[in-house]
């Protein structure tokens, strides 16, 4: 994984802020520097700003404030196409009028490459996401999978060092957004370049990123790799966005370093992570993921505080059983167990008492 | 499913299925059928029925034929007749023909007939018609007598062709053809007026349609781009003299243009003119091209907006970031995308422009005529047979280009809206 050092920043957003009515701001203070080769992804619901800084790096839209830096080179006044920043669209935008090939040959040409190389660089491109047979079809002729390859390989076939891909698997059912994430995750290893890919799917962030910036409301409120993202949210509003996730409200009742005992507000007591709380008193929101939740008491750690808890429903899906607990007053804490040969089988009405270990119950802010 | 294939299949009550699926659709088909018959029986009754009464028009003309039923009857049993020394009976065949033609009255008739072959034939008819019944054979040398112009080996060849009332006459004299006494040629050089002026028609035409499509793709482009309320505001600049009578727009024309117009005295008050020095702008070519440019210019700008606001912007972005310059972009991935658009565009307009009338009528002055308007000096004349011949190769030429566009562009990539 690409370190984050000042030294060896590929991209660097300084201070970059963008507004498009001048009244309100869609990007606010932004500072990110992205490393070589590093695979950056933008995650963060419509409307938080992540395409905007993505247009704002292709050069399609203006920061506002601020600047952008390239390889170390300033990039506010250079227009798109002296970039030489490979894009993948949402939609492909490939070129409905030119076959496969000559949307390739695109790139090359108006770099004023030679016939003989621009088809040698072609068949390897297209080779690269097997649709070698395709160079004489148009697009309109291929299936959206295979409008997905052409669009990443033409973004590539004029060897950029940075790749964005905006969205580029959206329009893909589950099975080929899948498959693609790895191609594309593979491509990105193989060809050792930068890419900075947005996306809103939590999944497809977390499979494929080296780093994962969350977005919201104009503001990276996370910027760590995908494990740390999952297993250590900083704030609620990852901890809410990224997978699921138990909240219980409180307080904080004591506070010894980084570990907390939180009062909720049935009265029930719990050891919980302190992360971003302060201080005694301060209203907190404790987050624990649903499958670090035990209701058996052989898994529970020594002296854990345990809550009483009241079956409601259990799903089954197949790989895991999903329980819905009645626990501390609210009716949609979640448990998730695996569906093993010896794991108990709950019913609704049962009466259980669940647990978790300290670290895995984090104390947030209360949003 | 192959068992299913081989088995003649019914519906519940029995009968064969296909025979179920034809009345079911054969019901719809003919509901479909008379939804459209109002307007098939419209269009045949005051379009199909014209042209075709106006194309057969163009071959027929019995003014002669008709009239002078002892001639024709002789060409008829003569055709191989030398036309520079008729028989004495074809001559007495003529001058009963002349006495016929002065007791039903229909010399004007006959004499219209010839005189498109050969100018000035009406008055040597009713002279002729007006002697006939004093004359004495023999009728040759008794009607050259009357006048010598009788003996006009090609005026013997135009009774001849006009004997039978179907003819190509109209389209050799709409070509420029001129009857000599050795039969059809070439017209001296100053008579080739027609030729010229469907060359000239097609020219300004082609000029007009450059014209709007220079004018009108920023103006779709801005459209397209424009966030709506300032489209729509756009859009109603354009519609708004779409809307306006032709009659009106082509008079603010005159206005504007003629020498003791607006834009004169601007450009004299200005003193960029002097006086005595007025620009030419009204009643010639320029006044017809400029007016015609404005009347037309909506159809160009609609059917290129419909095709330029469906290109997403996603396109011209994908190609900047590939490295294309904004031009090169523009060129070779913009401008290609909106050619059925361009395309619709200029054949509509260019389709238009060909068939005008009302504004070379009346902002054209002399220099400034297309063909239209000279089919419509001989509709007034009531040269209908000639008109006809030369609207129909207007026609022609029309479904030619359309043809030609049909192969080059194809047809079903028109977009008109």
């Amino acid at each position: 994984m690409a370190q984050n050092g000042p030294g060896d920043a590929y991209v660097e957003f300084q201070h970059v802020q963008k507004s498009y009515d001048g009244v309100s701001l869609v990007v606010k203070d932004l500072n990110l520097s992205i490393g070589k080769g590093e695979f950056l992804t933008m995650l963060g619901p419509s409307g938080s700003g992540k395409t905007t800084c993505l247009m704002m790096l292709a050069g399609f839209e203006t920061a506002t404030n601020g600047e952008i830096l390239l390889d170390k080179r300033p990039i506010n006044q250079v227009p798109p196409h002296k970039r030489g920043i490979g894009m993948v669209f949402q939609n492909y935008a490939l070129f409905p009028h030119m076959t496969v090939g000559e949307n390739l040959s695109f790139p090359l040409e108006v770099r004023g490459m030679g016939k003989d190389e621009r088809e040698t660089k072609v068949k390897r491109a297209l080779d690269m996401v097997q649709m070698g047979n395709f160079i004489n079809r148009r697009p309109a002729q291929l299936s959206g999978g295979q409008q997905q390859r052409i669009a990443l390989a033409r973004a590539l076939v004029f060897d950029p060092a940075l790749v964005l891909m905006d969205e580029p698997l959206g329009a893909l059912d589950k099975q080929l957004r899948e498959h693609m994430q790895f191609e594309i995750k593979h491509l990105h290893e193989n060809l050792g370049i930068t890419v900075v890919y947005v996306t809103h799917d939590q999944g497809e962030a977390l499979t494929m990123s080296d780093r994962v910036a969350v977005f919201n409301d104009g503001r990276i409120q996370q910027l760590a790799s995908p494990a740390d993202l999952y297993e250590r949210p900083e704030n609620s509003f990852v901890a809410q966005f990224i997978g699921e996730n138990n909240k219980l409200p409180g307080t904080i009742e004591e506070l010894n370093g980084d570990k907390a005992l939180v009062r909720l507000a049935t009265g029930e007591l719990i050891d919980a992570t302190a992360v971003n709380v302060k201080e005694k008193r301060q209203k907190t929101l404790v987050s624990i993921r649903p499958e670090r939740v035990e209701f058996k008491p052989s898994m529970m750690p020594e002296g854990a505080h345990t809550l009483d808890a009241e079956v409601i429903e259990v799903i089954y899906m197949g790989d895991i059983l999903r329980a819905v607990l009645r626990v501390a007053g609210s009716d949609d804490f979640v448990m998730k167990m695996r569906n093993t040969l010896g794991q108990t089988r709950l019913a609704p009405g049962e009466k259980i008492k669940v647990g978790w270990h300290p670290l895995d119950a984090r104390a947030l802010d209360p949003m | 499913m192959a068992e299913a294939a081989t088995t003649l299949l019914t519906t519940s009550d029995g009968r064969p299925l296909k025979a179920a699926l034809a009345t079911a659709q054969a019901r719809a088909k003919r509901r479909a059928f008379l939804l459209v018959l109002p307007l098939l029986l419209f269009v045949l009754l005051t379009f199909l029925i014209p042209i075709g009464y106006m194309l057969k028009r163009s071959f027929e003309h019995d003014g002669f034929s008709a009239s002078a039923p002892g001639l024709s009857a002789w060409f008829a049993q003569n055709p191989g007749f030398d036309p520079a020394n008729p028989p004495e009976e074809a001559y007495a065949a003529l001058v009963s023909d002349l006495a016929l033609m002065q007791k039903e009255k229909t010399t004007g008739m006959a004499g219209t007939r010839i005189n498109y072959t050969v100018p000035g034939t009406i008055s040597l008819f009713k002279a002729g018609a007006r002697a006939a019944k004093d004359l004495q054979p023999p009728y040759k040398d008794a009607l050259l007598a009357v006048d010598p112009e009788w003996g006009m080996p090609r005026l013997w060849r135009a009774m001849e062709a006009a004997s039978s009332p179907y003819t190509t006459e109209f389209y050799q004299v709409a070509t420029d053809r001129k009857l000599g006494d050795d039969g059809w040629g070439r017209g001296a050089d100053q008579d080739r007026i027609y030729l010229f002026l469907f060359f000239k028609t097609f020219l300004v035409s082609g000029a007009i349609t450059l014209i709007c499509l220079l004018l009108a793709f920023p103006v779709a482009h801005l459209l397209a781009v424009l966030p709506m309320s300032k489209s729509s505001l756009l859009m109603i600049l354009v519609l708004l003299p779409f809307w306006t009578s032709l009659l009106v727009r082509t008079t603010a024309w005159i206005a504007l243009l003629q020498e003791q117009g607006i834009v004169n005295d601007l450009l004299v008050w200005m003193g960029l003119l002097s006086n005595d020095n007025r620009l030419q702008a009204m009643y010639n070519m320029t006044g017809t091209i400029v007016a015609m440019t404005h009347v037309l210019l909506p159809f160009m700008i609609l059917p290129l907006y419909s095709v330029m606001r469906v290109i997403p912007p996603s396109y011209a972005r994908a190609a900047r970031s590939l490295g294309a310059t904004s031009w090169t972009t523009f060129r070779r991935i913009y401008v290609p995308q909106t050619l059925p658009g361009i395309a619709a565009g200029s054949l509509l307009v260019f389709i238009l422009a060909v068939g005008y009338y009302i504004t070379p009528a009346l902002v054209g002055g002399a220099d400034g005529q297309l063909i239209s308007n000279l089919i419509s000096f001989h509709m007034a004349k009531s040269n209908w047979s000639l008109a006809a011949a030369l609207a129909a190769m207007l026609l022609a030429a029309i479904l030619v280009l359309y043809w030609l566009y049909d192969r080059l562009i194809g047809i079903d990539r028109l977009k008109l809206g």
